[in-house]
């Protein structure tokens, strides 16, 4: 009987969401939206407070927002708030995982089977081009896709071929947790510098120089890196907390 | 299609969270879920024969058609809280298996 | 028909499949496996949108972390099976 309610609710949610998706202004069919009625062509454009300059890569100087890549520009710039919240939502969970999972005098999780000789030496060599990849894709975030979230993961990631691949690696959390905390006062500290000098929480306070070189967009580089240390040194530790168990 | 795609993929999940008796069933439903609305927000800014909102030294004005950025922000910060969401309640079911013995919420019995 | 249709129409139904197995699978290692191969057909579903940062960020996230933080719960859970 329960599973025929549910059956029920279910089909009448998708009639719900299918009979708005007819063409209204709200939802025009698929592929068919003008970008210029909505407000993300002021995004586009770099205009939402009054910029008036022509986007041009490569030669548009100090606009109103300097990345090149526009999904940037809105994370990092014009809804940076949001981002400060989505970091408290990972600190927050991490540090459930570690109050439920953690405890004193723990040891690796201990498994029947046990990896071969070539595997823990070979792993070292693929652990450094992850490695690098994620700070890559951390460090490039105005100029191509990614950012600072992708980049901290791909970081844990490489941690996580270590723990794979070796049976008795555990990583030095102290001074994981040290920069993770150090990571995440920072980003709040920028946001009350820009507050005193500059007016606005998280005002963007160095220039934004041209449009497309590495050494572009003010502080947002500075901002990302800082989030992909800290996401990479949380999820380290979230990974830590769950193959590992109690002993000596 | 994409799109219907992604409304039978909520349906899915949502039929899943409400029916299912194991606690990791119950976790990739919420998953499976997470997807689908992931899928649907991101589709509603699709422009036909946009190109991807990034100025390269090919596209390199404001003028061309792009495909509408919000969307993908939005759904940038949400496919990180959906992590969050995921590790926590898997760190709660391994302490319900120590505590009960078992994964479904049938058997796990009084206080 | 162009190539890009026929690929989105593939893609939407082998989602749609990949989601009722992987509800309705007998062991649980099953449905784990059925979730991950899930989430790497969303990341070309994006790619088809033409959206290449929620991408990249979904098939880090999925393939590295939710897709091994299942198994390692399941391993624990079998590790104490055996033991008693």
């Amino acid at each position: 009987m329960k599973n025929f309610l549910a059956l029920l609710l279910t089909l009448f949610l998708g009639f719900l969401i299918v009979a708005t998706l007819g063409n209204n202004n709200f939802f025009p069919a698929y592929g068919d939206v003008d970008v210029t009625t909505r407000v993300s062509q002021k995004y586009i454009d770099r205009n939402v407070n009054g910029g008036s300059e022509e986007v041009i890569y490569g030669q548009a100087t100090n606009l109103e927002s300097g990345p090149a890549n526009t999904i940037t520009a809105i994370v990092a710039d014009y809804r940076s708030f949001d981002t400060l919240g989505e970091v408290t939502v990972l600190f927050v969970s991490s540090l459930g995982v570690a109050l439920l999972l953690g405890g004193a005098k723990q040891k690796r999780l201990e498994l029947n089977f046990k990896p071969n000789f070539m595997l823990k030496v070979g792993s070292r060599a693929l652990f450094g081009i992850i490695l690098m990849t994620g700070v890559y894709i951390a460090i490039h975030g105005h100029l191509t896709p990614g950012g600072g979230f992708p980049g901290g993961t791909m970081i844990a990631s490489s941690v996580l071929l270590l723990y794979l691949a070796d049976d008795e690696f555990r990583a030095k959390l102290k001074g994981f947790k040290m920069l993770e905390s150090a990571a995440g006062s920072a980003y709040v500290l920028i946001g009350l510098a820009g507050l005193i000098f500059g007016g606005y929480f998280l005002v963007n306070l160095l220039d934004n120089g041209v449009l497309g070189n590495l050494l572009s967009a003010g502080m947002i580089p500075i901002i990302y890196v800082l989030i992909g240390l800290k996401v990479g040194s949380e999820i380290s530790g979230i990974i830590d907390n769950f193959l590992t168990e109690e002993g000596v | 299609m994409l799109q219907y795609a992604a409304i039978v993929l909520i349906m899915l999940g949502l039929y899943g969270l409400l029916t299912q008796r194991n606690i990791i069933k119950i976790i990739i439903s919420l998953n499976i879920l997470e997807i689908g609305l992931n899928l649907f927000i991101v589709s509603v800014g699709f422009v036909t024969d946009g190109l991807a909102p990034i100025f390269t030294s090919i596209n390199n004005s404001n003028h061309l058609l792009f495909v509408d950025p919000l969307p993908q922000a939005l759904v940038l910060t949400a496919i990180v809280i959906g992590v969050g969401t995921t590790a926590l309640g898997l760190a709660l079911a391994k302490k319900i298996y120590q505590k009960y013995g078992t994964f479904e919420i049938d058997e796990m019995g009084e206080e | 028909m162009t190539l890009i249709s026929i690929i989105e129409i593939v893609v939407s139904v082998l989602l749609i499949v990949l989601a009722f197995l992987a509800i309705n699978s007998k062991t649980l290692i099953k449905s784990v496996m059925f979730l991950s191969s899930l989430s790497m057909l969303a990341v070309i579903a994006f790619v088809l949108m033409k959206s290449p940062d929620v991408a990249i960020t979904e098939a880090v996230i999925g393939s590295g972390l939710v897709t091994s933080l299942f198994v390692f719960t399941l391993l624990a859970v079998r590790k104490a099976d055996k033991k008693i």
